[in-house]
Order: C-alpha cells, then structure tokens, then sequence
C-alpha cells in the first residue's frame, strides 16, 4: 500500500474552527492530528474578579450552541460551594430548560450537521431539495426545542433567566399550555427520527472506548449525579481532578483529557446510553432495542441513532415535567455567599461539562477552571481517525477524505467550547 | 436586462462562540424561504460546499484576536461587495476584550500550561477597527429578526430599519416598571441599544449591556445615579465590562471608575 496524506484545511459542519491531518506511511498510519485553530478566548482567565453571579452568564459566552450547558454546570458549581441545595420544581424546571437543549442541539446536530454525511449531501440544504418532507420537519423539531428555551431562558441563544439558587422569573403554569401539544407533536417526530436513522448506512467500525458519563438514581442524567465509567470509575464531581487531567498538545488550542493512568476516554450521547440505558423510558427503550442498537453500542457513527433516542427521552420528559408543574412561591433560594470551592458537572448534549470556582468571601471569583466535553473527547477522535483510516485505507482519497470528516462529526464536536473547525490533512509518504 | 442571479452570500467567523451565525439557522420559519432568495456560497458551520468569490454579501462574527486573523480579515473583505458585522465580539471585540484590560500574557500562562503554543494579540478588536464595515449588527447574540431584517433590506435595496434608540424605549412599549426609579436592580438600560425587547427587565432583573452603548449615550450620568444609591465602584466596572466592555462609551466609563 503507497504513502499518503488525508488533509482537510477548515473542517465543515461543526462549530468551530479545526483540522485534520493525517499521515500514512508504506500502507501504515503514522500520524493523527485533529488540530483546533479556534483563536483561544482565555475565558478562565478574566473570569478572575466576577463576581459568583456573573458566571452564568458569562461563560454562556463560550458556546452559542450549548449555552445553557454553561450556565447550568456553573450555578450548580456556585451552589455546592455555598451550601445550596435548589430541589423540587426549581430542579425540574432546570431539567425542562436542558430538555429544550438537548432537543434542539440534538435536531440540529442529527438533520443539519450529521445526516447529510450518510445520504452523500453536502449540505441540508441540498437534502432539503431531494426531501423537503424531512427537512422541514427538521426545523419544525429543532424549533420546538428553542421555544421551551426561549420561554424558561428568555431567549434561544444566552438565555438570561438562569441563576444561582433558580431562576429570575418562573412562567405561569398556563404559559406552557401553547407548548404541550407542539411537545407531544416532537415526540412523534422524534419517534420517527429514531426510525429514520436507523436505516442509514453505518461503516463497519467499533472501538472500545472507556465511557464516561454521569449516573443519578431514578433518572437519566442531566444535572447531577456521581462520574461513572464501564470500566469500573465510580466518583463524586469533587474528585474529578484527582482522576483526571488535561493535556496542552503543540497542534492544537485546547487541552486534551485523560483518565489519568489510563489514557482517552469517551463523554457524550454514546457514553451516556451505555451507561444509563436502565434509567431511559420503557418508550426510548423499546425503540432503541427497535433500531438494533443494543443496551451498548461501540459504533460511533451509530451516535446519531443514540442522539434520536434522546430526543424522545427529552421530549417525554419535557412533557411530564410541564404536567406537573405547580409554580412555586419563589423563584430562587436564599444563600449567603462564602469562601470555598464549588464543583459542577453536568451533561451537555456533547457530553459532560466539568466547572470548578474557588471564591473568597464575597463570592468573587479567585480562580476558574472549565473542561468542556470536547476537549475530553479529542483523544477519542484522533484514535478513531486512525483506526478508520487503517481500516479503510484502500478507499479513493476523496471518500476517505469525506469518511475522516464523517467520523470527528460522529462527536458533534463544538470547537468553539474545546476553544474551534476542522482542516484534514492526509499525507501518504 | 439579464435574468437576475441569486446573490452569493457569505458567513465568516473569528474569534467567538458560534451563536450570532448560529442565529441564521435559527431562523426555522424562514430558513428555507432565505435559501431561496440568496445562495449561500460560503458557511462552513453549515455545509461542506464552498462557492469562490467574490460574494454580494458577507456576515462576520467574531473579533480579531491572533495575527492570521488581523490577515485574513483583509482578505474577506477584499472577496465582499457588502460586508456586515455581526454580534458583539465582531462589532466590539466581545467578551475576549476583557484581556485588553490586563497583560495577555498572565492570562494565556493562567490557562495553558505551555503558553509558547499559543499565538495571540495583546488585544481583541471589532472588525471596523481593522477594515471598512458596511453595516453593523448589534446584540449578544444578535436578535434573529434582526438579521432578517438586514438580509431583506439588503435584498431590497434599503437601509435596515435598526433602532439605535435605547433599551427604556423597549421597557415603555412593553409598559413595564422602570427599576432604576423603583429601586429595582442594577440596568443598563439607559445606555444600551435596543434590540432584545428589553428581556431582562421583563424578567426582573436590570439590562446588563447584551446590544452594546446606544447612540449618543451618557453613562456618566448613568454612574453617577447608581453611586448615589449605593454601589460600589468594583461592581459598576464588571457591569460595564462584558460582552460590550470595549466599545468606547463602556470602555470609557468603567475606565473613569477603576481605582
């Protein structure tokens, strides 16, 4: 087998900015570079002297995508450093507001970004020519996801209604009543969107990845819960930085995660099914075992199958959540801010969000660290992208190129978080 | 006369968080009927299809923040015949300008561990600071029906109908309670440029800058109000600097109050 390069200059489809590079010598895979050229923003840095209160709003600022990802993994890191606890309909309605994320994320990931890859489209638009049916539902689905964030957050993209101890203002049960039957139109949509997706042509490729995700008893997990692997990590969020560590690789702006002692790891929608399948409705069950996936699934590119399967369980827990909602008599729960540090850890339709504050007695911020899921994730996707390139090495350069790109989508990959696009490069010597 | 070609339309990003552009995908009711009107020639967020210039139209997010960037702007400009900013990182230099007011240095040392990696400016700058700038859009992020609007007139022919008025217009058409006389929270309101509907005083809590100073705006008197009622100096500075902190009447006013 000859030498040779895969190279892609300004990967599309994903947020951010990045590249690939990959090298191939005498038929071997050699070198694999998923390099992020997304300028760094040093966000832990000027979050230096903010006050507590502003990091909700503040790091939104890393990810127009996930915002509320940010903004939930850093009121939660503020509430365990006060003492905080923001229980019953307060937490509900936090897990309503990531429902809507997760199911706008998951449409615009799944129809705009991904799908296109597996019917030879280069774009949805293109998609949308062939099959406007499916693009249009699409967009309606995604909508319906940005509604109930635009209604809980005030807006789609930084939200502004979130903070530390709950919110600033709690809607009118009667405000949600314009929102049920669209919901209940989602999860037929979303239902379908599994059925969909699970007719796609998927490359034959598994790879045993150590899964990380968070676990929370009686309910799949947004918000809370212990760090869990399949390979037997069992953790409070506090001890996340005893375990694992960040990396500052030359090629790249971010920081890559390990495990430490053990190397790459997985976070995300493929992490968190294999690791909560349990904790999924009898519904989202029934149609994943439909779809042939299995309680694991080690196909990334089957990640998109996954992604439908959240979707439902978003929307139906969308629904439960807005049936019984009574508004409570406050918005937000009394706290005095005091020195200490606060970790929060939550799922982000990427994966797990890791934020750690250190505050002095007022609450102003000493020091800050933020690990987004694709950081961790980046050591995951260089290994795919080798094996996938020694697995398919003999395909024409323009698939392979295609398929590189295929598999770092496979990950939703937010660049803008890890700090952003992808250029693939793959030199054959 | 020719039959008339779809205008070539570009989307670009520098250094930001991906939502302004995002906020074009956003558009669900209207996606399809924009696709429609124009070509997207150039959106790698959403498609791997790439049209070379030149382009009609380009929108840009994000702010000049690393020495390629400071090129490449040149270039962007030089391939567009009508180039609109868009969000505060591209119109201000967004939250990243924060680093303007510190050494860049302590900050890259502060998150990297090898800073020698690392290549960026002492400074995040707007766009206009680098090349000419057709048409600016406010907001962080941008308010979507705003972006309509600029991608109509510009269809059309117009000027884009964008309020340069201040968020307290807002509040008064939507007749809520003006917290700056009823003791309710810090709001920027006063100075900043309408165009999110006054959504935080409609959600109880004050305007906090999101669209940027308003046109011909007095934040000094502004300052002066909120010190008479007792707050602190620390806290005006943060409350001008965020994601508009270098826009000149911010930058201005939180540097008049900083020890």
């Amino acid at each position: 087998m000859k030498n040779k390069t895969v190279k892609v200059d300004y990967l599309a489809r994903v947020e951010g900015e990045g590249a690939l590079h990959i090298k191939v010598k005498k038929g071997t895979v050699t070198d694999v570079k998923f390099k992020i050229f997304e300028p760094p923003r040093l966000f832990e840095g000027f979050l230096k002297g903010r006050l507590y209160s502003e990091a909700p709003d503040i790091t939104a600022r890393i990810c127009g995508i996930c915002p509320v990802a940010y903004q939930m993994s850093s009121v939660h890191a503020m509430e365990y450093a006060f003492g905080v606890k923001v229980n019953n309909q307060l937490r509900d309605l936090r897990r309503l507001l990531y429902c809507g994320e997760w199911i706008e994320s998951h449409a615009l990931h799944i129809y705009l970004l991904h799908a296109p890859d597996f019917l030879g489209y280069e774009d949805a638009i293109q998609l949308g020519k062939d099959h406007p049916d499916v693009v249009t539902k699409a967009l309606k689905l995604k909508k319906i996801g940005n509604d109930l964030v635009a209604l809980l957050g005030g807006r789609e993209i930084h939200p502004i209604n979130v903070r530390v101890g709950g919110f600033y203002k709690l809607p009118e049960k009667s405000e949600f009543d314009g929102l049920l039957e669209p919901l209940e139109w989602a999860l037929q949509a979303s239902i379908d969107t599994v059925r969909l997706t699970a007719g796609l042509p998927f490359p034959d490729y598994e790879c045993d990845y150590e899964c990380v995700a968070l676990r929370n008893p009686g309910e799949y997990p947004f918000n809370e819960g212990r760090l869990v692997s399949n390979r037997g990590l069992d953790i409070a969020i506090s001890e996340y930085e005893t375990r694992f560590s960040e990396e500052h690789i030359k090629h790249a702006n971010a920081l890559h995660s390990v495990i430490n002692g053990r190397g790459g790891y997985l976070v995300g929608p493929l992490a968190r099914y294999n690791l909560n399948f349990d904790q999924l409705t009898p519904l989202a069950q029934d149609l994943a075992r439909e779809a042939k996936l299995g309680e694991q699934c080690h196909n990334p590119y089957k990640s998109i199958i996954v992604r439908a399967v959240e979707t439902v369980y978003a929307c139906e827990e969308a629904i439960r959540i807005i049936k019984g909602y009574q508004k409570p008599g406050s918005p937000v729960v009394d706290f005095v801010p005091r020195a200490g540090i606060g970790f929060g850890c939550t799922e982000a339709p990427r994966g797990i969000l890791y934020h750690r504050y250190r505050l002095d007695e007022r609450g102003e911020i000493l020091n800050a660290k933020i690990v987004p899921p694709t950081a961790q994730n980046q050591k995951a996707i260089e290994k795919d992208l080798h094996d996938v390139v020694a697995k398919f090495i003999s395909k024409p350069e323009k698939e392979l190129t295609w398929l590189c790109e295929q598999t770092v989508r496979n990950y939703d990959p937010c660049i803008s978080c890890a700090t952003h696009f992808i250029r693939l490069h793959i030199e054959r010597e | 006369m020719a039959q008339k070609r779809k205008p070539k339309v570009a989307v670009w990003k520098f250094a930001s968080c991906d939502g302004c552009q995002l906020s074009l995908l956003d558009c669900e009711d209207e996606l399809l009927a924009i696709v429609e009107a124009i070509q997207i020639a150039y959106f790698p967020e959403a498609t791997r299809a790439v049209v070379r210039g030149p382009y009609d139209l380009s929108l840009v997010e994000g702010s000049i923040t690393t020495p390629h960037d400071a090129e490449r702007i040149h270039q962007v400009r030089r391939s567009s015949k009508f180039l609109v900013t868009i969000g505060a990182c591209a119109t201000a230099g967004g939250i990243q300008a924060l680093r303007n007011f510190k050494n860049v240095h302590e900050f890259v040392a502060g998150v990297y561990a090898t800073p020698s990696y690392i290549e960026t400016l002492a400074k995040s700058t707007a766009i206009a600071d680098h090349i000419f700038v057709d048409f600016q859009l406010r907001g962080c992020p941008i308010n979507k029906h705003q972006l309509l609007e600029v991608i109509s007139a510009y269809l059309n022919g117009r000027k884009p109908n964008i309020p340069t008025y201040s968020v307290c217009m807002e509040c008064k058409q939507k007749g809520l309670v003006c917290g700056l006389v009823t003791h309710g929270p810090p709001c920027l309101g006063p100075v900043t440029q309408a165009g999110c509907g006054a959504l935080c005083p409609s959600y109880h809590r004050g305007c906090f800058g999101c669209f940027g100073p308003k046109e011909t705006p007095n934040p000094s008197s502004l300052s002066e109000w909120w010190l008479k009622n007792g707050m602190k100096r620390d806290d005006l500075v943060r409350l001008y600097r965020s994601f508009n902190a270098y826009a000149d009447p911010f930058r201005k006013e939180s540097e008049a109050h900083e020890k």
